[in-house]
């Protein structure tokens, strides 16, 4: 029988168009929405609600973000997030670098049982209300700055990854060299491991600055000064519980006006909200896949 | 720490190797100190499941009261309410968003042309980013009965507009849909660097044997992925009590909560809004132990077959 790769039989033919449709359906699902949510905060909330936009912003006004960004909250909430954000994977990354480093060497008495102990608390935990009561009450992390740092200060997910790392792309000859040469062992790790580990250290970056960023649950929970508030507790309470009213009215509109700006507003707050991470998209998304892969080969 | 259980003949080298590398021990002490304080800490105060908790005597001192607040949970007219949503939420979970992303890799995998490759992963990453509040913003922002998109499509085809979020039979579907909109690209980055590590001389070798690209997908590619989903499927069994508060708490009202109450709302409702501390940390604890045994359980299964998390 003759052979040949080049030609296609029928019946590939059609898998090929199966696969390409399918995909090319999964992309316009996924991208509709999020195109449909910016043309709509750059809209007249009166073309919304009548139901006009279907893709592109109709009567275009810059309105709805007026008012968002007019809003008090919304400048406390994103100069608390960004504080969090940079305290928190400040910690993050001095924490994992320093354990995982410290984990990555096989003259470390113990590391197994390390290894272990912290793994553990992957499949049980305290459970929320003895969490709560123990950070509250035994260790002061209640309204304060680092109630939305300390908590969160090492994922044992990302530890492994990167001892993972420590371990398969640094080549350990390199550090006894440098013990040789009377190197410390937070010298070596200063000097020889971390200038050879930014890609993963940038990928850390990433995850736990992400992570902060998006994180609601323990302000929801351990936070009650509003002023501490970080932007996703805010949005919340905009977005979900729908309390515009503060925002949107005022200057004497009527309730019908009110409700109208609101729904403009909505979709402008999404936006504003998700803009630094959408911003960081094209540049994020090839290390976060490394990332994954760096997770993966662990196994 | 490991000092003592070594024996006498490692027990006089230790010392040495320690202070030879004691600053190595200065830089995982931190990371040590973090787990004990912060994770084990809290496991100490799950006694108070078993104790009436008062603030004024604090875990230690509050009264022993044996299973009394389990056996009150066990009768409560909520119970098989809580535990049906939240293996329903689950189960659903498990049968609907585990496979998506798949199968979302195995067509990613069978295109040959990098644009498009690159782009539609690219796409598919995007809501992964989004925030839960966002998400759930965005749900409802959609769902709206007035003024949200679906709605207005169904108006336009003549429908009567549906009341999404207050519908109780629609709850599991909107939170796992989703869930599948959001995570589905992100969660195929394993299996594509997986079907990417294929040895190509496999797919040389079928295609000798005059096998279509179906019957190479289906021989060679799916084979590859099994590993890999079944370490993935243990990891979703292990947290089957444990779907996530954050976004059921935030797409819950009063409403839809006869499908959307599930432990872990419970638990927060109880205990951090209503202020049973001991009662919540009993619903808390027999969830988590139920989750733990089950991950045990699942993994031992799946060691049979040849592929464990230990």
């Amino acid at each position: 029988m003759e052979f040949n790769p080049k030609t296609k039989s029928r019946g590939d033919r059609l898998f090929d168009v199966v696969v390409y449709t399918v995909l090319a359906i999964v992309m316009l699902a996924t991208l509709y929405p999020l195109l449909y949510i910016v043309s709509a905060s750059f809209s007249d909330p009166l073309a919304i609600v009548k139901g006009r936009l279907w893709l592109w912003p109709q009567d275009v006004t810059l309105e709805s973000y007026r008012k968002v960004f007019r809003n008090p909250d919304i400048w406390m909430g994103y100069r608390n997030s960004l504080i969090y954000l940079v305290v928190g994977t400040a910690v993050n990354i001095a924490m994992t670098t320093m354990g995982a480093y410290a984990l990555s060497r096989r003259d470390l008495k113990g590391r197994h049982a390390l290894s272990l102990i912290f793994t553990f608390t992957l499949i049980f935990n305290g459970g929320l209300v003895p969490t709560y009561l123990t950070y509250k009450n035994m260790l002061g992390l209640y309204d304060n700055l680092w109630v939305m740092v300390i908590p969160s200060a090492v994922s044992v997910w990302n530890l492994i990854v990167m001892r993972t790392y420590f371990q398969t792309s640094i080549p350990y000859e390199l550090q006894e060299a440098a013990f040789i040469d009377g190197c410390s062992n937070v010298g070596t790790l200063v000097r020889i491991v971390l200038p050879l580990s930014m890609p993963i250290v940038a990928v850390m970056t990433m995850y736990y600055g992400v992570a902060h960023w998006n994180s609601y649950f323990p302000a929801l929970i351990y936070l009650h000064d509003h002023s501490r508030l970080p932007l996703q507790m805010i949005i919340r309470n905009l977005l979900i519980q729908e309390d515009m009213s503060n925002m949107a009215g005022g200057d004497g509109a009527s309730l019908m006006d009110q409700i109208l700006q609101a729904e403009g507003m909505k979709y402008a707050v999404i936006v504003v909200s998700s803009l630094p991470m959408l911003i960081m998209y094209p540049f994020v998304q090839k290390h976060f896949v490394k990332g994954v892969m760096v997770g993966a080969v662990k196994g | 720490m490991t000092a003592s259980s070594e024996r006498p003949a490692a027990r006089t080298l230790l010392p040495r190797s320690i202070r030879k590398n004691w600053d190595l021990y200065l830089l995982v002490l931190p990371v040590v100190v973090y787990f004990l304080l912060l994770k084990y800490l809290p496991m100490y105060g799950i006694q108070i499941a078993f104790k009436d908790f008062s603030a004024a005597k604090g875990i230690w001192g509050s009264p022993w009261v044996g299973f009394k607040h389990f056996e009150r949970f066990f009768d409560n007219y909520q119970f098989w309410t809580l535990i049906r949503n939240t293996l329903e939420i689950s189960i659903y979970q498990i049968l609907v968003a585990f496979p998506m992303p798949i199968l979302f890799a195995l067509l990613v995998n069978e295109v040959r042309g990098k644009w498009f490759k690159k782009s539609v992963q690219a796409v598919a990453f995007m809501p992964h980013f989004l925030s839960t509040v966002v998400l759930v913003g965005i749900v409802m922002a959609f769902l709206s009965p007035s003024t949200g998109l679906v709605n207005q499509a169904i108006r336009l085809f003549g429908g009567e507009p549906v009341y999404f979020m207050t519908e109780p039979q629609l709850f599991k579907s909107i939170y796992v849909f989703s869930d599948v909109w959001q995570n589905m690209g992100f969660s195929s980055v394993l299996y594509i660097a997986v079907l990417a590590g294929i040895d190509k001389s496999l797919y040389e070798a079928a295609m000798i044997d005059g096998a279509s690209k179906f019957r190479r997908l289906l021989h060679i590619a799916v084979p590859c992925l099994i590993p890999t989903a079944i370490v993935m499927l243990i990891f979703q069994f292990g947290s089957i009590m444990d779907v996530g508060f954050e976004k059921i708490f935030l797409m819950q009202n009063d409403l839809n909560r006869s499908s959307s109450s599930v432990i872990s709302t419970y638990v927060y409702e109880i205990g951090l809004l209503g202020s049973q501390f001991s009662f919540s940390a009993a619903v808390g604890l027999f969830n988590s132990v139920i989750n733990f045994g089950l991950i045990v359980a699942v993994n031992r299964i799946a060691r049979k077959s040849g592929t464990s998390l230990w």
